[in-house]
């Protein structure tokens, strides 16, 4: 796995809202809340991990504290097919190179659609209790299903 | 590029054609409208001029008031000058965007033509939505003609696209008696007005790609009221530019205004204080009351209703000679005293001279205020002077039928 990609490894230190409080002569005009630190240039060429995005922007803040289910990753099974990548609502699947490395825990609500959209036998994500650890869940993984003959 | 706009030293326009003329030479990027009686013909003149190459902009006609006023919100936080207008329950649609606008520090112009609100269902002039407006958090100008209509429109683009304010501006006129009475009005030609007005100056704009921004963020306990703070302090402070414009425009035209304009208030015994269109009404009856009676009447009136300028009304009024005020408010109180005599009391309790003040509703619906009525209600006034108390209810009511109406006595000085 790729340094620096997944949301702990550089962002997702802070719950949405820890961001310093200032005063009223501080605050930007008109609830203007900038995504990134500098300008940017190019921005589509650079991976997320790459763009200096502010301390308002989310990419730097879990927003994920509600989730109660989480969906587990499989690479052993996984064929990067990335139907789950197109299908996530909040960009919370990691993928390089067409290359599926895992779930981003800071942003991911738990919807379940990637493990609704995935398409091995047996599936490469499945949805566990938060409680659950991911170790765990890996080494009770089902076996492939047989095709019931009519 | 858009088509020069013929004009001669002097056309007869009524108000809504004057304040579409000044819209037209903003060159504006983004018209959202939707029609209302009486402000229609803003909207219709602009969009003539849209569709025959006078206007560079886009005319985006929408489904409501409230998709007018949010196309204006969604055009402005792209980065374009942004304008629309309206009257009465089109501007009670827009509310809820009007409080967007002014808080995403939007600085559209909105050009109101003042009209009744339902119900009974009422075409005709009065205050009612200039009234609903007032904590909205824009700045309302108040224009009392055709001609004023005019120059208020450039001037509030200027005031409100100023760095120092950014926030939106509405450009009031009275329903019918301004907006469909034919005057002389002297316009600029269209490069001295646009020269004036001057290029656009974008803030935050969404089109700027190379500093990608969120607008009208959610704050809940924890940032809000900051925000809320910040806003005011900058309409507070919008005077200072407000004053500032107003005196460039002078002059490039001539033509002086002033935040609170007033009139023979040097030697005034009595004065009245009244917005809109009545405010000449109210100046031809004190002239005359003048030279036929001898009473001594001046007249207030403040040309920007928001932020109110309690410090000016404050110096107009606080004067050993003037002994009482009548607040004259054109809008169905719902309740309390008029939104105009709270204003004004509320500056006069921390005067010297502490006049006695009085309120009057008047003209609701369009009910049309006479010379002698005003008249009528000055020498009331000279009365409390003369008695040193007022001798009336504090709240009448002027035009009504059926028996008088009133509310509250006065405990000072019987």
């Amino acid at each position: 796995m790729s340094k620096g990609v997944l949301a702990t490894d550089k962002r997702g230190v802070r719950e949405l809202g820890a961001e310093k409080k200032v005063g009223w002569d501080e605050v930007p005009q008109g609830v203007v809340l900038n995504s990134f630190d500098d300008n940017v240039d190019n921005l589509s060429h650079l991976r997320p991990e790459e763009r200096p995005y502010s301390d308002f922007n989310s990419f730097t803040a879990t927003v994920a504290s509600w989730r109660v289910i989480k969906p587990v990753y499989n690479r052993d099974i996984c064929i990067d097919c990335q139907n789950c990548w197109v299908w996530c609502p909040d960009t919370s699947i990691i993928s390089r190179d067409k290359q599926m490395i895992g779930i981003d825990y800071d942003h991911c609500k738990g919807c379940g659609v990637c493990v609704e959209v995935c398409p091995t036998n047996p599936k490469s994500l499945l949805m566990f209790t938060e409680a659950v650890d991911n170790e765990e869940a890996l080494s009770g993984w089902p076996e492939k299903k047989k095709k019931e003959k009519k | 590029m858009a088509k020069k706009f013929e004009l001669n030293e002097v056309e007869v326009w009524d108000g809504n054609y004057a304040a579409s003329q000044a819209l037209r030479q903003a060159q504006v990027d983004v018209v959202a409208a939707y029609p209302i009686t009486p402000s229609t013909p803003i909207v219709e003149n602009y969009g003539a001029y849209q569709a025959n190459g006078f206007v560079d902009g886009e005319f985006v006609m929408v489904e409501s008031e409230h998709g007018a006023m949010s196309g204006c919100v969604g055009a402005a936080a792209a980065g374009g000058r942004v304008a629309t207008a309206t009257s009465s329950q089109g501007f009670a649609l827009m509310t809820e965007v009007l409080y967007q606008a002014s808080g995403m520090r939007m600085p559209i112009v909105l050009t109101v033509v003042n009209r009744a609100l339902a119900s009974p269902l009422n075409v005709r002039g009065d205050h009612s939505d200039m009234y609903l407006g007032r904590d909205s958090g824009w700045i309302q100008l108040d224009a009392f003609n055709s001609q004023e209509a005019y120059d208020l429109t450039l001037c509030a683009f200027k005031i409100a696209e100023h760095l120092d304010v950014r926030l939106p501006t509405m450009v009031h006129q009275d329903g019918f008696t301004t907006s469909h009475k034919a005057q002389n009005v002297r316009p600029l030609q269209d490069e001295v007005a646009y020269k004036f007005v001057g290029d656009y100056k974008p803030v935050d704009d969404m089109l700027d790609f190379t500093r990608p921004v969120t607008h009208g963020a959610q704050t809940e306990e924890d940032w809000h009221f900051e925000h809320k703070a910040k806003q005011h302090k900058a309409l507070m402070d919008s005077p200072k530019v407000i004053d500032e414009v107003f005196k460039e425009f002078k002059e490039l035209t001539g033509r002086e205004y002033k935040r609170v304009e007033s009139y023979m208030m040097d030697d005034a015994e009595v004065a009245m204080v009244i917005l809109g269109s009545s405010v000449e009404t109210a100046v031809l009856a004190a002239k005359e009351l003048r030279e036929k009676e001898g009473i001594k009447v001046g007249i207030i009136a403040p040309r920007n209703f928001r932020p109110f300028p309690f410090d000016l009304i404050r110096d107009e009024l606080d004067r050993e000679n003037l002994k009482a005020v009548v607040c004259m408010d054109k809008s169905a109180p719902g309740g309390a005293m008029g939104a105009l005599f709270n204003e004004v009391a509320g500056a006069l309790t921390s005067t010297k001279a502490r006049p006695m003040v009085t309120n009057y509703i008047y003209g609701l619906g369009g009910r049309d205020f006479s010379i002698e009525e005003a008249q009528r209600i000055m020498k009331e006034q000279k009365a409390h002077a003369d008695a040193g108390h007022i001798t009336t209810q504090i709240q009448q009511f002027s035009g009504v039928r059926g028996p008088k109406l009133g509310f509250y006595e006065t405990r000072r000085g019987k």
